[in-house]
């Protein structure tokens, strides 16, 4: 038996046909294609799945898709604008906060909320509201630094703060790589 | 990939419609809350209800606020549907109770503090749940309302044991009820928890509520005596989540530290653990003991600065 759902996702409404024990995360990634919500644990432990139900990040493996007919839903998709990478993107890019990406689109998308609501969060505060979320690889401590940056860079500022050598990163190299220098002649 | 049975899906409207579904479905159909504790049962295929009823349409039961007012103590209600992360971010319920903010800190995360609901966490009746542990030790009450009308049941008889209530298969828990402490006295409450990790269930905790007032004939410099306590337990087997004879051990005594420890020692013997992948049962008492012990503790500090 299915039911005919409608479901406003980034903006957009969507309508299918799906079964009530459809889960939200399958929704979106198999029946939408936004395949950037992840699917990790399945059991609420992860996070890598949240999303935003009508503006509040919730863990899409445990809300079924009928429970969202109606409703809005944001994904790690609705985040860049035409104007570019929303500042908690850019953040990931400026302070490694990723190295396999798996948990970034949960990370990004309670990090955005937590900006939302909190837009200058202490470091424990920051701490606080991923504590719901696993890294296995970066660990935490360039995830924390990226929601940082983004206190920091709020929208708008993003283009011409990129641009600025990379600074307060002693992990990354400040001189150009021989690699480096070869991208640079063959883009020449 | 983890699946759900199949099932029907309808959606309440108002408690009156969730009422009608429930008659219409029958007992195998299951409220559907947060549902954060029945959807991954679900999926593990540990429960298969043949229908479940979403009630999150019913912001009418999302509420926490004082009632009553004037000389006699008034009551803390707190809607069903009021989601873990509104309990916590509450300034009133912290206010009066801050064993709610206590427990709230430590139940899940921050993102499934979202969507649980108090409501749901009672009625799922979990062993080990904290929120059990927590209305118990205030002796709070449930209302519950079915086809026959509106009841209220004291929540220390609300659970029958294991995942069961006394909320009928056509009922629905719709508010908690906690008494405000008579003015004039001293009150606190705390909760202490062990998780083996960030937001686990408890492998054990102990919440204390302790009302204090001074005996007229007791010398100044006396401590205060226990008016009334209440402990709850959670995740050791405590019926009804109480440690009911350490509360009588208090009862009228001095609030000291050597009464507290007593105290601890009685609850840690009348508790009922299992062993499982959390412990054994002996950590299991020596914890239900010691975490008693440290929320009489915090609760009698509390107490004595809302005295100050």
């Amino acid at each position: 038996m299915t039911m005919r759902i409608t479901v406003t996702v980034n903006g957009v409404e969507q309508t299918r046909e799906v079964e009530p024990r459809l889960l939200l995360t399958h929704f979106l990634r198999d029946e939408l294609g936004l395949t950037g919500t992840h699917w990790g644990c399945d059991t609420s432990n992860c996070g890598t799945c949240v999303v935003w139900l009508e503006g509040t990040p919730v863990k899409s493996c445990t809300v079924l898709a009928v429970q969202a007919d109606g409703r809005s839903v944001r994904t790690v998709e609705g985040l860049e604008t035409d104007a570019g990478l929303d500042p908690v993107q850019q953040g990931f890019v400026e302070c490694h906060g990723l190295q396999c990406g798996f948990c970034t689109p949960g990370m990004l998308m309670t990090a955005r909320w937590l900006l939302d609501h909190n837009p200058d969060p202490s470091e424990q505060e920051i701490r606080e509201a991923i504590s719901g979320q696993l890294c296995r690889c970066t660990g935490y401590e360039n995830i924390v630094r990226a929601i940082r940056w983004a206190a920091e860079h709020p929208a708008g500022s993003v283009t011409a703060e990129s641009a600025e050598p990379a600074a307060e990163q002693p992990t990354v190299p400040a001189q150009a790589t021989p690699a480096d220098a070869a991208v640079e002649e063959v883009r020449a | 990939m983890q699946v759900p049975a199949p099932f029907a899906y309808a959606r309440a409207s108002s408690v009156d419609h969730a009422l009608d579904l429930l008659a219409q479905y029958g007992p195998e159909a299951r409220v559907l809350a947060g549902g954060h504790s029945l959807i991954p049962m679900m999926k593990l295929r540990l429960a298969a209800p043949e229908a479940l009823i979403d009630i999150n349409d019913l912001t009418d039961l999302s509420y926490i606020r004082v009632e009553g007012d004037g000389p006699a103590a008034g009551v803390l209600a707190i809607g069903a549907m009021t989601r873990h992360a509104e309990l916590l971010a509450s300034t009133v319920a912290g206010q009066h109770f801050p064993i709610f903010h206590d427990a709230e800190r430590v139940i899940a995360d921050p993102i499934v503090r979202n969507r649980g609901t108090v409501g749901g966490s009672l009625c799922q009746a979990d062993p080990s749940e904290d929120l059990a542990a927590v209305f118990a030790a205030l002796r709070a009450s449930a209302v519950i309302r079915g086809p026959a009308g509106t009841r209220t049941v004291p929540i220390r008889e609300f659970h029958r044991g294991p995942y069961e209530t006394v909320v009928g298969p056509d009922e629905l828990l719709i508010e908690l009820r906690v008494p405000l402490p008579p003015p004039g006295e001293a009150s606190g409450s705390a909760y202490e928890k062990v998780e083996r990790r960030a937001g686990d269930w408890p492998v054990a905790a102990a919440g204390a509520v302790l009302r204090l007032a001074r005996d007229p004939g007791d010398p100044p410099d006396a401590p205060p005596r226990v008016v009334e306590a209440g402990i709850g337990l959670t995740a050791v087997g405590a019926a009804h989540y109480v440690a009911a004879q350490a509360e009588e051990f208090l009862r009228g005594k001095p609030a000291t530290e050597e009464h507290f420890v007593e105290a601890g020692q009685i609850a840690s013997a009348e508790c009922n653990p299992s062993a499982d992948q959390r412990g054994p049962v002996d950590y299991k008492r020596h914890l239900a003991g010691e975490l008693t012990v440290r929320a009489l503790r915090r609760a009698a500090a509390r107490a004595r600065e809302v005295a100050a």
